[in-house]
This record gives C-alpha cells, structure tokens and sequence, in this order.
C-alpha cells in the first residue's frame, strides 16, 4: 500500500466514469465505449464481439498478468496490454470492492 | 423439435444441379470437422494461385450419383478481404479466383453457441446472393449449455434454409445431403444494414438473433474450471511446463525409437532386395539411390505423425491457445506471439513438422519469422553428429558428481547455442524486414472439448501425405543426384572408388572455400552428402576413410580425429548447429511458403551465419589450443 502510495500506481477505481479496458481488475465489469486501435485490429476485435455498447468482463489474468481474457457475450477473447489499453470502457454502475 | 429438418423460408425445389460448392465459416465454427465428416478421405490438398493459402477439395454425391466439389475455405471473420484469408475467400466466393470456378451454392457454418457475432459474416455471405444453406453448428452443445435457437424463424429472417446440426455427432447432417439434392433457388433479398460498418451489423445481428428467439448458452462450466488451473498465476506455468516436456518426451521416447525401427527395416529389406537383383549399375541405383532416397523421407514420417497427434490433441482439446497465452510473454520479448510457441518447440525434434505446424499462425509476417528460425532450433538429425564429435574429441569427466559430464555440458551448450541465433535472428527479422505491427496478440478461446478420433486421423493422414508427396519429390531428386555423383565416372562398368567419384571432385572443388574453417576435402564430401540428412556426414566419413559406421565405431572416431584438429572439431560442430544443411528443410519451407524466395534466403542466412561462426570458432579455439 506505501509502496503504491509513494509511486502514485494506486487507482482509486470508484471515481473514475470512463478508463481503459487494461485498466479494470480480473472480475471487473465495463461497457465497451471506443476502440482506439487501426481499423483492420478494431475490425477484428468487432468481428469476435468486441463492439462498442456490449458489455465486457475481465475473465482472469494469466501468469504475468498479461495477457488476459476477457468474455464479451459468452465469447473469451484473450489480448496484451498493448491492444486492451487502446479500449475505452465505460464502468458500470457498481462500486468497485477492496480499495 | 423441427430442428433436424432443414427449414426453407418456401418450398421452391427449383434450378439445376450443383457442381461446386464453398464450404465458409468463422474459425472455431467447426467447418473443418463439418468438411471432414462430409467428405471422409475423398479430398485432396491444393494451394491457390500465387497464395500461401492453402485449401481442401472433397468431394460427395448427390442422390443422382453426380459428384459435387466442396472447397473448404480458410476460416474467416468476415468478408472485408484485409488479411490473405479473406481476400481467398472473397475471390472463390465471386468467381475471381483463376483456376477455380464460381460456386453454385454456399454452405454456411456457423458456432450456434455464439450466433450474434457469427451472423455479421451471415448478412456479408447472404448479400453475395449464391444459393446458402446457413448450419448452426454445435447443437450439441448449444441444447447442453441451456441456449435456444428457432431454426423456422431463423430461416425467415434470413431468407435461406437453416439448419441446426452438429458435426461431431453427425446430427442433422442430412440437412446437407437434402440441399445438395434438391438445388434451391437464389435467396431473396436480404434487408441488410445499410451502414456497411460492423457496428451496423451487429445491430442488424442482435435484432435477428432477438427474433429467432435466440438464446446464447452459459460459459461451459468445464471451460471456467479448467481456465482456472491451466490459466492459474502458478499452476498455469507448471502444467504448461509439464506439457512441454510431455511433447518433447513423446517425440524422443517413441518417435526416435520408432524412426530407427523403421530404418532397421528398410536397410534389411534394402539388403534382401539387392540379393535378389543382379549385381551391377541397376542394383546399385534401386538400392542406393531410390530405396535409400525413399528411406531418408520415411524415417521422418514416425516423428512427424507423432508430432502432429500430440498437437492435433493439444488443438482440438483447446488447451494449444491456453497455451499460446502463458507462452506469449515470453515469446513477446523477442518480437514473436505466443502462437509461434509450439511450432518452435516441435522444431526441437525436427524442424520439417515445425514449419508444417506454423499454420496456425494467422499472421504472414510471423508465420514466415518462425518458419525462419525453426531450423536453429536442435534437431533430432543434428544429435548423431554431435555426440560422435564431442565423444571423439571430449573426454568425459564429471563436473557435477554423476549427473553431468563435460560431454553433456558439451552437448548442451550446442542446444543453448543454436538457441541463442534463434532468438537473435528473431529480433533482426522483427526489426527489419518482417516488423509488422498491425498484428497484435488477440486470440478467441474456444471452451475445452474432447477430441475425436476422425478429426485426429484425418489430420494425420493429411500432413503425412503433404510431407511425402511434396516434400519426398525433392528428396528423392537429390538423393537420386547423389547417388550419381558418388557413383560416377564408372570404370568399366564398375563404380570408382569414393576418392575418384563426382562427389570427391567437389569436395576438392570447395576445399578452398572451407581451408579456413579448418576443414579438408572429405569434410567437404560429407557437408555434400549431409544434405540429405545431417548425419549422413557420419558414413560418409565413415567411408571415405574405408570404414564401416555401423560395426567400427570406435574407429569412427579415431579417423575424426585424424581427419580434425581440435578446433576444426568445434568449428565443424558450430556449423552444424547454424547451418541448413537439410534439404527436407529446403523443401518443406519452399511448399509452405510457396516459392523460392524465403527459402533461398534462409539458406543463404544460415550458411553465412555458420560459416562466419565457424571461422570464428577455428580461429579462437586455435588460438588456446593448439
């Protein structure tokens, strides 16, 4: 917690609205906003279900934390960092636990 | 329940008969299980014109009795013809294919578990206005996992007769049989979005999908307990680990003495057919040029069926893409994904299966960068020679009480040798002329299922005969061309001695070339003939010094070390370990890739990048001993 605290990685998850789908926490759950990534990737992304209104969920997270799987309408789709960060979600109402 | 019917929007049994019909499905729909159970064994392999894509034509009959074409087209997501999958898919499907006409009629194979992203490739398919049958695949499953889907109102929505059927049971598979029967009319006009975006479509998915009564079925419970090991921050990497050495135990444990088995075999039968053959030219060229040069394919097959059923199983269980996930971030470091993994470790047996096995790498650039590091990889072909050179020249102490000797240190220093230029030849490739960014590490998780025995054996049957038709042409052309070489100029009829042979002449011929190595002629003979399989270099030198590999060993070694000064040792041992010397290799690689080009230029990299290690090695070693 100091550790998180002095090198500012702490997030406090329940004030934000909008974040990157790398962002949410393995059980998490968002709306997908935005895909901010070249057209022939979005385009893949959409045609496995990654489409902007359809909610998403981090399924889990494999050894190192990346990549992870994430369920999009019972579809599990794992990705790097490098692609997730680009997905712009939108937090579903709950608050986030822990913290 | 209707669903086993085939549902028409109208009964119009109109039109003439179909001649060729696509096969078109997202991956992980099931269409190749779809194709295989349709046609069994009557389908033979081809790529398209000026494509790596490769494709499967089999055939049926109609209740007439006429044949019917299925092409099997590569999986694809849609029809936006961005990756070559696609565009190959595009071009069959409107007729712009050369070589391959435009199809009658389109079967359609969707994942009914997951209709509303499937659908988006329904509406592109449908607007192209081919006959369609549409198959929701995996029944099965969608009844087990609590989903529901009404096939009538589907069909309607659609415009096309819907089937609900299962492929791996055989379930409803009749439905195709009563379409290619019964050749339908042209589907009316499908209402598509007329945004042409995915977003539309997928609204456009939804809306139907909602009107079909569609209900998508759970997450497999399995499927989430199993992830929750195999995908677990600990257990994941051990089970992960321990399936590594499970492959590489399997090939090694049985395919090697399988591979040797078989060879046992072929020398035998090679010797009893020579007994019964007159004495002379012919004999020698049945013998040793075409009954050898055939047995240098088949030893590999062994290893190769092997291979390709353990990852047959890891595929079709689904565990290969859990496995592409805890491999990628290592992979990941030197430019690769976590789909270039297995290909990679299955080179470590032989690097022929491994560039048949880069096929599941979706994207060209790092599909061709693994298929150009595989040969680096130690394979099974390269361990007679090194453990006869380090056993000639290394004696062996214990460095560490009796579990490790200088010799296997020796030994594994090559392996961790050749590993190190893969991964630099990586880094360079993925620097340079294969960078690609636009495709990132994404990848579909199909739930955990059994595999079938069919698909298994079909597959095997199918890469065994790819391996022995394309690549055994080749081979037996240059064992046939070595055949000649060590058995010309003739002397009266008689074969000359090795020293007087084609083959001895250019191995003085490139002497000059490989002096600074610290190699002679008869090295040079057996760089040659070691194309055929690297430890060809054995007997050959086995021979030319007028001994005979199998039953002097020991003397063997005593001619190497007569023939090598210490440091030609280690440079001839850092030669095999870069080099391509494997025109199995060359063969392979020049199928896969469809051309010469990649090919060619690996084998330049790789005989430059050995020649000039080697060097180094002669020169440094020479320097400390003498």
């Amino acid at each position: 917690m100091i550790f998180n605290f002095i090198f500012g990685r702490h997030k406090k998850v329940h004030h934000r609205q909008s974040s990157a789908l790398a962002d949410l926490r393995v059980g998490e759950s968002a709306i997908v906003s935005d895909l901010q990534l070249s057209p022939p990737v979005a385009e893949h992304l959409m045609n496995l279900g990654v489409v902007p209104g359809l909610e998403v969920t981090v399924a889990r997270s494999g050894p190192g934390g990346d990549p992870r799987v994430y369920r999009v309408e019972g579809t599990e789709i794992a990705m790097r960092r490098d692609v997730s960060r680009h997905i712009h979600v939108e937090l579903l109402g709950a608050p986030a636990f822990g913290d | 329940m209707s669903c086993h019917e085939v549902a028409r929007p109208s009964d119009e049994a109109l039109g003439t008969a179909y001649r060729t019909v696509a096969v078109v499905g997202p991956p992980n729909s099931g269409k190749t299980t779809l194709f295989n159970r349709l046609t069994r064994l009557r389908q033979k392999v081809g790529n398209f014109p000026g494509v790596t894509v490769e494709h499967h034509t089999g055939y049926v009959r109609d209740s007439e009795g006429q044949e019917i074409a299925l092409i099997d087209l590569p999986g694809v997501y849609s029809l936006t013809p961005k990756s070559e999958d696609e565009k190959v898919a595009v071009d069959v499907l409107t007729g712009q294919m050369p070589g391959t006409a435009k199809p009658d009629a389109i079967i359609l194979v969707l994942n009914s578990t997951n209709l509303h992203s499937h659908l988006v490739l329904a509406a592109r398919v449908i607007a192209l206005g081919t006959p369609t049958l549409v198959l929701l695949n995996m029944a099965d499953e969608l009844r087990k996992q609590g989903g529901h889907v009404d096939v009538l109102s589907l069909a309607r929505e659609l415009g096309t007769p819907v089937a609900l059927v299962s492929a791996t049971t055989g379930e409803g598979i009749v439905a195709v049989q009563n379409f290619l029967n019964s050749a339908v009319g042209s589907p009316e006009p499908l209402e598509l979005p007329v945004v042409g975006s995915t977003r539309g479509y997928r609204e456009w998915a939804v809306r139907v999908g909602e009107n079909a009564k569609y209900r998508r079925p759970a997450t497999p419970v399995w499927t989430q307990r199993l992830d929750s090991v195999f995908l677990h921050h600990v257990w994941g990497s051990v089970i992960f680990a321990v399936v590594v050495i499970a492959v590489f135990q399997t090939i090694f444990a049985v395919g090697q003495p399988l591979s040797n088995l078989l060879q046992k075999f072929l020398d035998v039968t090679g010797t009893q057919l020579g007994s019964h053959l007159p004495q002379g030219v012919l004999s020698s060229l049945i013998i040793n040029g075409v009954w050898k040069g055939t047995g240098s394919v088949l030893v590999f097959l062994p290893q190769i069926l092997l291979l390709f059923l353990v990852i047959g199983i890891l595929e079709d269980s689904g565990y290969l893409s859990r496995a592409a996930v805890i491999a990628d971030r290592t992979m990941s470091r030197v430019g690769l994904n976590g789909k270039s993994f297995i290909p990679l470790l299955s080179a470590y047996a032989c690097a022929v299966p491994a560039i048949m096995a880069t096929r599941t790498i979706e994207s060209k650039r790092d599909r061709i960068a693994t298929i150009l590091i595989a040969p680096f990889m130690t394979c099974s072909a390269r361990l007679p020679v090194y453990t006869m050179v380090i056993a000639a020249f290394l004696p062996n102490r214990p460095l560490l009480g009796v579990f490790l000797g200088t010799r296997a240190v020796a030994m594994l220093g090559l392996y961790v040798l050749g590993f190190l230029m893969a991964v630099l030849t990586a880094r360079l490739l993925k620097s340079t002329i294969l960078r690609s960014k636009d495709a990132p590490f994404i990848l579909e998780m199909p739930p955990y299922r059994w595999p079938t025995l069919s698909s298994l054996g079909l597959r095997l049957v199918d890469r065994g005969k790819a391996f022995l038709y394309r690549a055994g042409t080749v081979i037996m052309l240059v064992t046939l061309l070595l055949w000649a070489a060590t058995n010309f100029p003739m002397h009266h009829g008689q074969p000359p001695a090795v020293q007087d042979s084609v083959v001895a002449q250019l191995g003085h011929a490139i002497e000059p070339v490989i002096r600074p190595l610290g190699f002679d002629w008869q090295i040079g003979v057996g760089l040659v003939t070691s194309m055929a399989a690297r430890e060809v270099i054995i007997a050959t030198l086995g021979t030319l010094n007028g001994i005979d590999p199998q039953s002097h060993a020991m003397d063997l070694q005593t001619a190497l070390r007569h023939e090598l000064t210490p440091a030609a040792a280690v440079a001839l041992l850092v030669f095999f370990a870069f080099a391509m010397q494997c025109m199995s290799t060359i063969a392979v690689v020049r199928r896969e890739t469809n051309g010469w080009k990649w090919p060619a230029l690996q084998f330049s990299y790789m005989t430059v990048v050995a020649y000039v290690a080697a060097f180094a090695a002669y020169n440094i070693v020479g320097h400390f001993v003498r």
